[in-house]
């Protein structure tokens, strides 16, 4: 396999009293979209900022595009692109504008009109940045990551605060960075959206990996226990096992002796939300 | 590009946004020029003792223009810095291959500027409508003073960001730094109304001494005069100290989360 795109090898940083991160792996392959997912203060940010070289690590090994982040130089920043989680365009220039001024800064930049194209703004070229709506400046935002034509882009919580449709809109303009055959490492506190946009997912809680696979197979949702309820004589009853269909026949075996209806009989498997949610609690404790 | 050409990209840009933003034109632009009108309809038939008896509009001529190359400066350069890197956009400037003095010298381009237009405005307005002459011959001292005090204050504009946390704060801070001093160093009231103690605590600060050199060379009366290298010596110390604060100082991360 060719060298990973990102390798992160007991990474460390403190702030004060404080450990942020405390001693993560991690490594991201080309072309795939990796996402770093965990709640608000458990390191996202801090990592990526590391990898991005805006913050110096106290320890571990860091290397992004074959260079260590901290000392990369101009050229390595042409082959990087970053969504930052805040950031605001200047008001008084257009789409088009905003696009040609970071450019300007790249040696073999894509061309203006692509990107506008690229992020679906085309309608909105001439229009001042001041005047787009949230979701249409997250699109601009992906546009300016793009515009000098990255290898790899970093997306910090990109769609945060956002309403459903803003947040559609920006998981298709970054759904398509994966057919540019770009690498993508998004972080997010949204389970749906790493499942949604990613092909590795790494849960992060407290500093610390707590998960890390596929959408599909993280958590070992197959081993999780499954939840039985229903109501009986106005009373809810909830149970979980790990054999359902056992304790299935036995339950309504019981119920057809008796003549009884179970009222709301529900079976329900974890769902990912789930996982997350006992993951990063379970590490909270 | 070359660091010409990538100067000259930023710079028109920056340019760009100047020219669009409503604040930057007013207070920049409109203020000086509001003030001039004001000061030459109150004040305008006296004349100013201590400088030779000169007609009032005469002294202010000078005076906003002095203000007007401080606000295109400093004043211009820490609001518009302070706002750039509260919004995150000196962050994520950073993030790209963009030298960082690309960034900076873009900006004090956009201000040397509006600078130069401002004296070629205020002198303009001065001559049509007060008949103050433009002392065409003093040109090459006018620039030279002008340039000195620009740079200074650039420097001392990139140097106050350090000390304004947010962006709301940014006008309260440079007005409240400003302001006095203008009245203090003889800019909005003839000096020959000044108690001499006010001057003396002016002439710690460079204000004073840049109005000086600058009236020096344009004062109508005052034909032939040199350039005034004691004073701009001190306009010049200040500047270095704040570049000196901007290196150690400046940052390109916002303060606020």
């Amino acid at each position: 396999m060719a060298d990973p795109v990102i390798s992160v090898r007991g990474l460390r940083k403190s702030y004060g009293e404080l450990e942020a991160v405390r001693g993560i792996d991690l490594e991201v392959q080309a072309g795939e979209v990796f996402a770093f997912l965990g709640p608000n203060g458990a390191g996202k940010t801090t990592t990526v900022e590391i990898l991005e070289g805006y913050r110096k690590r106290n320890g571990g090994e860091v290397t992004v595009l074959g260079e260590d982040p901290e000392h990369g130089d101009r050229g390595w920043r042409e082959r990087i692109g970053m969504v930052l989680q805040s950031c605001r365009l200047d008001p008084y220039l257009t789409v088009r504008e905003s696009l040609a001024l970071y450019a300007g800064y790249y040696r073999a930049p894509r061309p203006v009109d692509e990107v506008i194209e690229l992020v679906g703004l085309a309608s909105k070229a001439d229009a001042r940045t001041g005047s787009l709506s949230g979701g249409q400046q997250r699109r601009l935002d992906v546009g300016m990551a793009l515009v000098g034509d990255p290898e790899l882009l970093f997306l910090d919580e990109p769609t945060t605060g956002f309403d459903p449709s803003a947040r559609r809109q920006a998981w298709e303009t970054i759904a398509g960075l994966r057919d540019l055959g770009k690498t993508v490492f998004l972080t997010t506190h949204y389970m749906d959206e790493a499942q949604h946009l990613a092909d590795r997912v790494t849960i992060i809680a407290r500093g610390a990996i707590v998960a890390s696979g596929t959408p599909a197979d993280l958590g070992q949702r197959e081993s999780l226990p499954t939840t039985i309820s229903y109501r009986l004589d106005g009373e809810d009853v909830a149970f979980e096992t790990r054999t359902p269909v056992a304790a299935l026949h036995e339950l309504t075996g019981r119920a057809v002796e008796q003549g009884l209806e179970l009222e709301g009989l529900e079976v329900t498997r974890p769902n990912l939300e789930d996982i997350y949610l006992s993951l990063t609690e379970e590490q909270a404790e | 590009m070359s660091g010409v050409a990538l100067f000259a990209h930023q710079f028109r840009y920056d340019q760009k946004a100047f020219w669009r933003n409503p604040a930057s034109v007013f207070f920049t632009v409109m203020f000086p020029v509001i003030l001039l009108l004001i000061f030459a309809t109150v004040f305008g038939d006296q004349t100013v003792e201590v400088r030779g008896g000169i007609k009032t509009t005469a002294y202010y001529v000078p005076a906003i223009i002095t203000l007007s190359v401080i606000s295109a400066t400093m004043q211009s350069l820490a609001m518009s810095l302070v706002i750039a890197r509260e919004d995150g956009r000196l962050k994520r400037g950073r993030g790209t291959p963009m030298p960082a003095w690309v960034f900076i010298s873009g900006r004090i381009g956009n201000s040397a500027v509006v600078a130069l237009l401002m004296l070629a405005l205020i002198a303009a307005i001065g001559r049509v409508l007060y008949g103050v002459a433009i002392p065409w011959g003093q040109l090459p001292e006018i620039v030279l003073t002008l340039l000195v005090g620009a740079a200074a204050f650039c420097c001392l504009g990139i140097a106050l960001t350090a000390a304004i946390p947010s962006q709301d704060a940014a006008a309260p801070i440079v007005n409240a730094l400003l302001l006095p001093l203008y009245f203090l160093s003889g800019v909005f009231i003839p000096d020959d109304q000044l108690p001499s103690g006010v001057i003396h605590f002016a002439d710690f600060f460079p204000i004073r001494h840049f109005f000086e050199a600058f009236f020096a060379v344009y004062d109508p009366g005052n034909a032939g005069a040199s350039m005034q290298w004691g004073q701009l010596a001190i306009v010049a110390i200040w500047g270095v100290a704040g570049l000196l604060i901007s290196i150690r100082r400046f940052r390109w991360t916002p303060r606020g989360g």
